[in-house]
Parts: C-alpha cells; sequence; structure tokens
C-alpha cells in the first residue's frame, strides 16, 4: 500500500499545498524520527509527516488520503507503549501537535475544550489556582497529548477513586476517514442518543481523528494525605491492598513497589524510600479536612494488620507540595529508572481482579526464575493494574526469547485469572495477537463491524488493535520500554 | 516491516572516527525512546515537529553513527536549533547523558561544515579574538559605550542607518544594555566584614563583566558581607563555553588549562561564579580535560560553586535592609537543569524583608539566550524570548531575577522591545541593596 516514488511526490505537493510547505515533512532523514514511539519492536517509515493546525485542514488531509488511497495515521507526542502510531504500510503521519490550543476553560459549568495536541500537564498548569483539575493522570502526563489519551482511553495512578480518561470526556469533534465532520456530547449533561463519545475514547484511532475534546474539570480536594506503607513482602503488602478495599475506603491512589524497584527508583531520585523493604505502597486519600485523618487512622491499622508499618505520612493542601511532588515523581518515573540498572527492559500491562494480585505476583516471581529474568513490579494495586517489568540484555538472542516466553506465560495468566492484557497501553500492535484469547470470534465480528461503519476502507490506522484476518505477527523481540 | 537499512551509506559526511573517540555508544542506548523529554524542550514545544526534541535528535545522532543517515542538511539544521540548555536531562528518568552526546556531535558538525553551513567571519573573529580576552569584549564596546552616552546609537537606530550593519551585529547591537559609567576594577583582595568565614575566589566572567561590571561589584559586596575573604585574581579568562558550544574545542581545552592554573583550588574554600553558563562550564571541565590534566581539573571543579549555592551552604547572613517589590525568578537553564541549582535563588530572595516572590509560570523554560544562540538562530531565539516576557509579565511583578548575563541581556532586550516597565537583575544584586540599605555605596576595601 506505501505510495510509490511518483505518486508520493504528488501527495506531498498536494498536502503542502493543503497545510503550507512548513507543516510537511518529506525528507527521508527527518521521517525516520517517526518510525516508531514508545514501542520499538517494529518500526516502519511513513512516506510523509503533515502537521495540521485546524479541524479544516484535517478534513482536507483525510479526503486526500481516501482519494489516493494512502494509509494515514494520527501522532500526538509518540509516548504510546502498544505501537498505536506505527504506520503500517507507510503513508500519511498526521500529527496533532500543532493544534495544542486550549480554546476555552469554563469553571462554572466545569469543562474545557481543548485541541488534541495539548499536552495533559499543559492543562494542568492552566487550570492551576482555579480550584479545578483535569483528573486523569497517566504517569507519562509531563509529555503525552490529550489526544493520545483520548485514542487509548488512559488510565493513571489516581484513577482508582476518579476514573479512567472515559469518565471525564464530555464530547469530541472527530474527522471521520471520509471527511466528515462529527461532533459527539458536549459540555452540557446527559445527551440523548447513542454514547458516541462513549464509543469514540478508546478507539486507538481506527475511526478517525478526534480534532477538539471537552473534558470535564474535577473540583480539587480539600485536603489529602500520602502514606508511605512499608512492608516485609510483596505478599504482605498486597493483603494490604485488598484490606483498605474491603474496608470501603477508596483511596484517590494506591500504588505499590517491590524491591527492586524501591532500589532503583531511590538510586535515581533519592526520596528516602527504605531500600531493604519487601515492598512499599504509596496510598492517598483525599477529601474533607475533617475526613482525613479519621481515613488515617484506618488505613494506618489495616498496614499494621498486615505486618507492615506507615514510614511516610505526607499531609497536603495542594498537589504542588514540595515532598508530595516528590514521592509522585518518584512513582512516575519508575519505569525510566530501571534504565539505571539494566540496558534494556519490557514493561508488561495486565490486569487481574484485586483478591488475584498475590497470586499473579507469586506467578510473575516465580516465571522469572524459572526463566533466569530479573523482574521488578511497580504498579496501580487498587485497580489490579499489573506492570512487571522484565530486565534483559538486548545483544543476548537467548535472553530476548526468554523474556518474551515470560511474557506470554505472565499474560496468559492473567486472561486465566479473568483478567486481561492490558489496563491502559492499549492494544495498538502490539497486543493485537492476544485478541482471539481474550474474545470469541462473534465478539470480535461485532467490533470489525462497528470499525467499518466509520472506517470502511481501513485507511485510518489500518491494521490496528482487531486482527483482520491476518495471522498474528511473529515477535522476534521484546522491545524497551519505559513509561506507563 | 522494519525498513532499518543494513547498508551503510557511502559519505556520512562526518567524521565517524573522532565522534564514536568522543561517544560511548552506550550513551545513545540510555535513551529508552519514553519520549518524556519532548515537553520539556523548548524547540519541539514551539515547533512541535520530534526532530526539534531531545529524543528525535538523538535518534537522528545515533542513526548518522550508525551511518543509516548522513550529516545532512536536514540533520545539521536540526542539531543547530538545540539551545544545548539540557531541559531534557532533568526530565530524563532513565539519566541520559545528553549535553555529552550533542556537544561533541555539534563540534563534529562545525569541524565538517561547508558552505552556508559554516560560521560567519564575524562570528569567528568575535569567538577566537575577543571572548577569550575579557579586557578585549570591554575594550569592543567602548565606542557602542560612548556612542549611548551621546545618544548616537538611538539616533542611527531613529534614521535606519543601523541596517546597514551586518545582521549579526544588529542584533549584539540591540542586545547592549545600558553600559555604566563607572568601569571601575575591583581590587584584587576585599576583607571579610566581621569575623572571617571563608577565603574565597571570584570569576567574573567576560560578557558579565564588560556589559554588568556592578553584578560583580555587589557580588563582591555580598560576600564580603558574608564574612568572605574575596579574592579576585588578575588576569582571569574567558570559562571557554561559548566556544565549546560552537564546536571549537581546542580553544575550551586551552582556556579550561589557564583557569585552573589562575584559580589554584589549594589557596581557596571555594571559587565563586554568578553566571550560570560560566559556572556549568567550570563544573564541565573534568570532563573536558583528560590525563594529564584530569586530576588537576577534578580538584578545582570540587571547589567550583554557584553564588547563591555558595550562600546557601554557608548560611547566609540575614539581610536587614527591606526591598519592598514584587519579584519573580527565571531559572537560567545552565543553574537548574545544568548545575540542579533551583532552591538556592529563590531561599536567598525570600531572606530579603518585604520582598514579595511570586512564581513564574514555565520558569525552566529557556529564555532564548542561550550563549551565542540568540546570534546564530535569531528566530528562534525570538520566539522563546517573547514567550518567556509573556510569562514574566503575567505575574504582575515589577522585576524579574535570574542568575546568568546571558538570561538577563536576552530578556532585557524583550523589555525593551516591548516597551514593559519590568527590570531584569541578577539576584544578588537585589541581596547587595538589603544588606547596604539606601544610603551605603561603593565597595569595601
Amino acid at each position: 500500500m506505501t505510495a510509490t516514488s511518483s505518486t508520493r511526490t504528488g501527495l506531498v505537493a498536494e498536502l503542502a499545498a493543503i497545510v503550507g510547505p512548513d507543516d510537511v515533512i518529506s525528507h527521508h532523514d527527518e521521517l525516520i524520527v517517526y518510525e516508531c514511539d514508545g514501542f520499538l519492536i517494529e518500526k516502519n517509515v511513513p512516506d510523509v509527516v503533515v502537521f495540521p493546525t485546524s479541524t479544516e485542514e484535517v478534513v482536507a488531509i483525510v479526503r486526500l488520503c481516501s482519494r489516493l488511497g494512502v494509509p494515514f495515521v494520527p501522532r500526538g507526542a509518540g509516548t504510546g507503549l502498544a505501537g498505536g502510531t506505527l504506520p503500517v504500510g507507510g503513508g500519511v503521519m498526521i500529527s496533532l501537535t500543532r493544534m495544542k490550543r486550549i480554546l476555552e476553560v469554563n469553571i462554572r459549568d466545569r469543562y474545557a475544550v481543548v485541541e488534541p495536541g495539548v499536552v495533559n500537564v499543559w492543562l494542568t498548569r492552566a487550570l492551576s489556582g482555579s480550584g479545578y483539575h483535569y483528573a486523569p493522570d497517566p504517569s507519562s502526563q509531563s509529555a503525552c497529548t490529550i489526544g493520545g489519551n483520548v485514542a487509548t482511553n488512559s488510565g493513571g495512578p489516581h484513577t482508582l477513586k476518579y476514573g479512567v480518561t472515559v469518565n471525564h470526556i464530555k464530547g469530541v469533534e472527530i474527522v471521520l476517514p471520509d471527511g466528515t465532520v462529527v461532533e459527539t456530547g458536549g459540555p452540557e449533561e446527559d445527551h440523548p442518543g447513542y454514547d458516541l463519545t462513549g464509543l469514540i475514547v478508546g478507539n486507538e484511532g481506527t475511526f478517525g481523528i478526534v480534532t477538539k475534546v471537552v473534558v470535564n474539570l474535577t473540583r480539587d480536594p480539600e485536603a489529602g494525605r500520602t502514606f508511605l506503607g512499608v512492608f516485609a513482602t510483596v505478599e504482605a503488602a498486597t493483603e494490604a491492598v485488598g484490606g483498605i478495599i474491603a474496608a470501603r475506603i477508596v483511596p484517590a491512589a494506591l500504588e505499590m513497589l517491590d524491591n527492586p524497584m524501591i532500589r532503583a527508583v531511590e538510586a535515581a531520585f533519592g526520596f528516602g524510600f527504605p531500600i531493604d523493604a519487601g515492598a512499599v505502597l504509596i496510598i492517598e486519600t483525599d477529601g474533607l479536612e475533617a475526613s482525613q485523618d479519621q481515613e488515617a487512622q484506618a488505613i494506618a491499622a489495616i498496614v499494621e494488620a498486615n505486618g507492615g508499618s506507615v514510614a511516610k505520612s505526607i499531609s497536603w493542601r495542594t498537589r504542588k507540595e514540595p515532598e508530595y511532588q516528590a514521592i509522585w515523581k518518584s512513582r512516575k518515573s519508575a519505569f525510566g529508572a530501571i534504565g539505571r540498572l539494566s540496558p534494556t527492559f519490557c514493561t508488561q500491562d495486565g490486569v487481574v481482579p484485586r483478591t488475584k494480585l498475590p497470586h499473579i505476583l507469586r506467578f510473575i516471581m516465580a516465571v522469572g526464575e524459572r526463566h533466569g529474568i530479573r523482574v521488578a513490579n511497580v504498579f496501580h494495586a487498587g485497580d489490579g493494574n499489573i506492570h512487571p517489568i522484565l530486565m534483559y540484555d538486548e545483544r543476548d538472542p537467548d535472553q530476548i526469547r526468554r523474556v518474551l516466553e515470560a511474557s506470554h506465560e505472565i499474560l496468559d495468566e492473567c486472561i486465566n485469572v479473568g483478567g486481561s492484557v492490558t489496563g491502559e497501553h492499549g492494544i495498538g500492535v502490539e497486543k493485537m495477537s492476544f485478541m482471539p484469547k481474550l474474545f470469541t470470534p462473534m465478539d470480535l465480528a461485532a467490533m470489525v463491524a462497528l470499525r467499518q461503519v466509520f472506517n470502511p476502507a481501513g485507511l485510518c490506522s489500518a491494521e490496528k488493535m482487531i486482527p483482520g484476518g491476518v495471522g498474528c505477527i511473529e515477535r522476534k523481540s521484546p522491545g524497551k520500554r519505559a513509561s506507563a | 516491516m522494519s525498513t532499518t537499512s543494513p547498508t551503510k551509506i557511502s559519505d556520512p559526511g562526518i567524521d565517524l572516527a573522532w565522534l564514536a573517540s568522543k561517544i560511548p555508544y552506550s550513551h545513545y542506548q540510555e535513551c529508552v525512546h519514553c519520549g518524556l523529554c519532548t515537553a520539556s524542550c523548548p524547540t519541539y514545544v514551539e515547533t512541535g515537529d520530534e526532530n526539534d526534541s531531545p529524543r528525535g535528535r538523538i535518534y537522528l545522532m545515533r542513526a548518522v553513527a550508525d551511518g543509516r543517515i548522513g550529516a545532512s542538511a536536514e540533520v545539521r539544521h536540526h542539531l543547530d536549533l538545540c539551545l544545548d540548555c539540557r531541559a531534557c536531562e532533568s526530565a530524563c528518568p532513565s539519566g541520559v547523558k545528553y549535553a555529552q552526546i550533542i556537544e561533541p556531535f555539534k563540534i563534529a558538525l562545525h569541524a565538517s561544515a561547508q558552505g552556508d553551513d559554516r560560521p560567519g567571519w564575524l562570528q569567528r573573529i568575535i569567538l577566537h579574538h575577543l571572548f577569550p580576552y575579557a579586557g578585549r569584549v570591554k575594550l569592543a564596546l567602548l565606542p557602542a559605550r560612548i556612542f549611548q552616552r551621546i545618544g548616537l546609537l538611538d539616533r542611527l537606530e531613529k534614521i535606519g542607518l543601523m541596517k546597514l550593519l551586518p545582521p549579526t551585529l544588529r542584533r549584539m547591537q540591540a542586545m547592549l544594555p545600558t553600559l555604566t559609567g563607572s568601569n571601575a576594577q575591583l581590587p584584587e583582595v576585599l576583607p571579610p566584614i566581621g569575623p572571617k568565614r571563608a577565603r574565597v575566589a571570584l570569576f567574573l566572567g567576560c560578557v558579565a563583566d564588560a556589559m554588568y561590571p556592578e553584578t560583580n561589584a555587589a557580588t563582591a559586596r555580598v560576600l564580603q558581607a558574608n564574612g568572605c575573604e574575596v579574592v579576585v585574581p588578575r588576569s582571569q579568562n574567558c570559562c571557554g563555553a561559548i566556544h565549546y558550544h560552537s564546536g571549537s574545542e581546542g580553544m575550551a581545552v586551552d582556556l579550561a588549562r589557564q583557569n585552573i592554573a589562575m584559580f589554584d583550588p589549594d589557596q581557596f574554600d571555594a571559587i565563586i561564579i554568578n553566571a550560570a553558563g560560566c559556572g556549568a562550564m567550570f563544573k564541565d571541565y573534568a570532563h573536558l580535560l583528560t590525563s594529564p590534566d584530569h586530576e588537576a581539573a577534578r580538584k578545582f571543579v570540587s571547589k567550583v560553586r554557584d553564588i547563591s549555592e555558595f550562600l546557601i551552604e554557608l548560611g547566609p547572613v540575614e539581610p536587614q535592609f527591606p526591598v519592598p517589590m514584587k519579584v519573580t525568578y527565571h531559572d537560567a537553564c545552565h543553574l537548574c537543569h545544568g548545575q540542579q541549582i533551583r532552591s538556592q535563588p529563590r531561599k536567598l530572595l525570600s531572606l530579603i524583608p518585604g520582598l514579595e516572590l511570586v512564581p513564574l509560570e514555565e520558569s525552566e523554560l529557556c529564555c532564548g539566550a542561550a550563549g551565542t544562540y540568540n546570534l546564530t538562530q535569531p528566530e528562534m531565539s525570538e520566539k522563546l524570548g517573547q514567550r518567556k516576557l509573556a510569562n514574566i509579565t503575567a505575574t504582575g511583578a515589577t522585576i524579574v531575577a535570574t542568575g546568568n548575563v546571558g538570561c538577563i541581556l536576552q530578556i532585557a532586550r524583550q523589555i525593551k522591545t516591548a516597551g514593559s516597565p519590568v527590570e531584569v537583575v541578577h539576584p544578588v544584586d537585589l541581596l547587595d541593596q538589603s544588606y547596604r540599605g539606601p544610603n551605603d555605596q561603593g565597595v569595601k576595601s
């Protein structure tokens, strides 16, 4: 499907006529930077990268692509971990990074309208001091875009209490592959008709290109507490997680780091984590100041009942306080910190029912030992969303083989215990082969039918998410990835 | 599906063997391609093109090192556009040593540059014949000083005659602050006020000393007020940063050797610098100098301190006189990213009675000064400068403080062009005011 050189020249000229020559990249040396995102196993150079600055330009671009039968794929900051922006078959990459305006902030009606290229943390900053915030906070929030968050229905540590991206998107403007502009939802509550917004969030770019997003604004909590619970073993920590949820406490965040992860993070940031602990939990509550002490006591009691102790308690009024920022920087940059221990690593993204956490962690450790692979764990414990990190050396083919086997065994076990193979990173191209394990052929057929309504020619984000009758691609390397 | 070409290109257009000797391949591999650096990069934030992001630049440099692509005009453009502000190093969780990749790369690019990519004659004269000699910078500014005094520069600007100057010189002229008349040399030794707490050497810098000699005098006074005996070694040199960052490594190495000889670390408790760019360069000497100079460089580096860093370590004497102003603080890249100094200048400012310190949005985003960047990449420099001034204006502060002469020049020019009432100063200028009070004048010797 890749454009031939003569059609490519024509394509580039027509794109330049739409957006202007400064908003098109067509030189090979510059295109290679766009051959992959945070997923490095598969790479493919797009034929051209185009930077629209308005919905009208996006419409003209997709119409052109559809007319020429050229595949196209949207891209935000390229922090995705599942290859969602891989230009399969080459074609046109539509970079939304020049559509980066915050169009409206309406505090009284609690919404904001943004363009897709707005970086998640820019919105946080723009709202700073208003008493409101945009709740979904993926660990890559300092770089990833709202458009990418909508495409992958991103999670993040605070989604335990506040919900994931789909719970905070009130409406979108989407350009369908035929150039039709559709507006779904809107700032008002309770739209009649089908919940198209809910359908579009998490479409991984397979329905069209989102050009405007109406996001919900959440009131800042009056106060909060962030605790560091220290445990001798991973199992004790996971039991405490179950205990906290069972006590009907809904923490704002509930994160776990095991010993190898604690050591790596401490080496990188020096926050003051106990490097001999088997595991730590970062437990956060927020709400009315009056409720905080009571919840703190209840949490401390549960931590202690499971053999742990509360080593640190940060009492905060805003999320800007330095110690608060320090503990979360350690957590959110944890994947990258592993880069200091191992030349290459592979982060998996699985989900299990919370009660199965002790089991899956025992399983992961056993798999790691059996394959001779070092494993570190850092994850959203409250959601049962695990992120085992498998460390290896990419120069050793045997280690690569073992890491792939170990990864597949872990993900298969997640499915076996009633979970899934991705909590927040998405399917992309990486996990397409697991889809038939998760869904029946009828389920998959229903999804394909739905995609065909929006994207009948399959040109938009070609060969993503749902395997289209083609055999699974055999992976030869697990790649290395660094954020979640 | 992978299109990584197994065949290497025939002419890389750059000295790959030299690059390999300067940049261990593991430096490239440390980048795990997570992209968390992108939004911290001023040029990427402006262009949205990943070729202008740290991750993208590392990808380009690795591709050149691999022989996959050559040092083409496109590659050169994206690498030249890098400010070397090192914001990406602060953002990188993996600890990628970005500066240690881009800096040798820039040296190799300059060495292999042809035609339009070569530095202009004016830039070469400035680099090789002006900056190494602090005295010459002062001398070169003498005509400008006199013209300014008699109002000739303004008049020339009004009648458009300035347009006849080469563009580089015009931009330099626009950056000139109002040069103060008094340019008296600081005494070689200044005594401490009160009991002696430390003996320190003061580095004056070339641009700083020529443009803002008052800030150097203020630094000396603040050190005296904190019980320091201040030694100002004669015949100091340029730190070499401008040379190193524009690809003239040999010159930078020579200057480093001379400075290490001039500031004997055994004689001083600390070597004090008030310009972030020079401080970061001094602290990099051990990386710059290999054997047999490496050990001496390491010893020298262990004594180098930014003025704010030193005062906080020493325990600052509380300043007494109120400076009732609303002040905001801009993080100079080579302080916050280059030296990880963020809290110290803010702590010092908040010691000043009556001073209200307000936070600055995007305080860690480069202002576009970046050494000679404002001369070599005027368009991007201008965009970043305007962005910085807009953020400063939004704070409502009447003063912006920043710990680097380059930033002061850049922001001052933005202020002048925009006709803004804001003033830009070094934090020690404010501290000095608070130690001296309204009636005290001059250097205590």
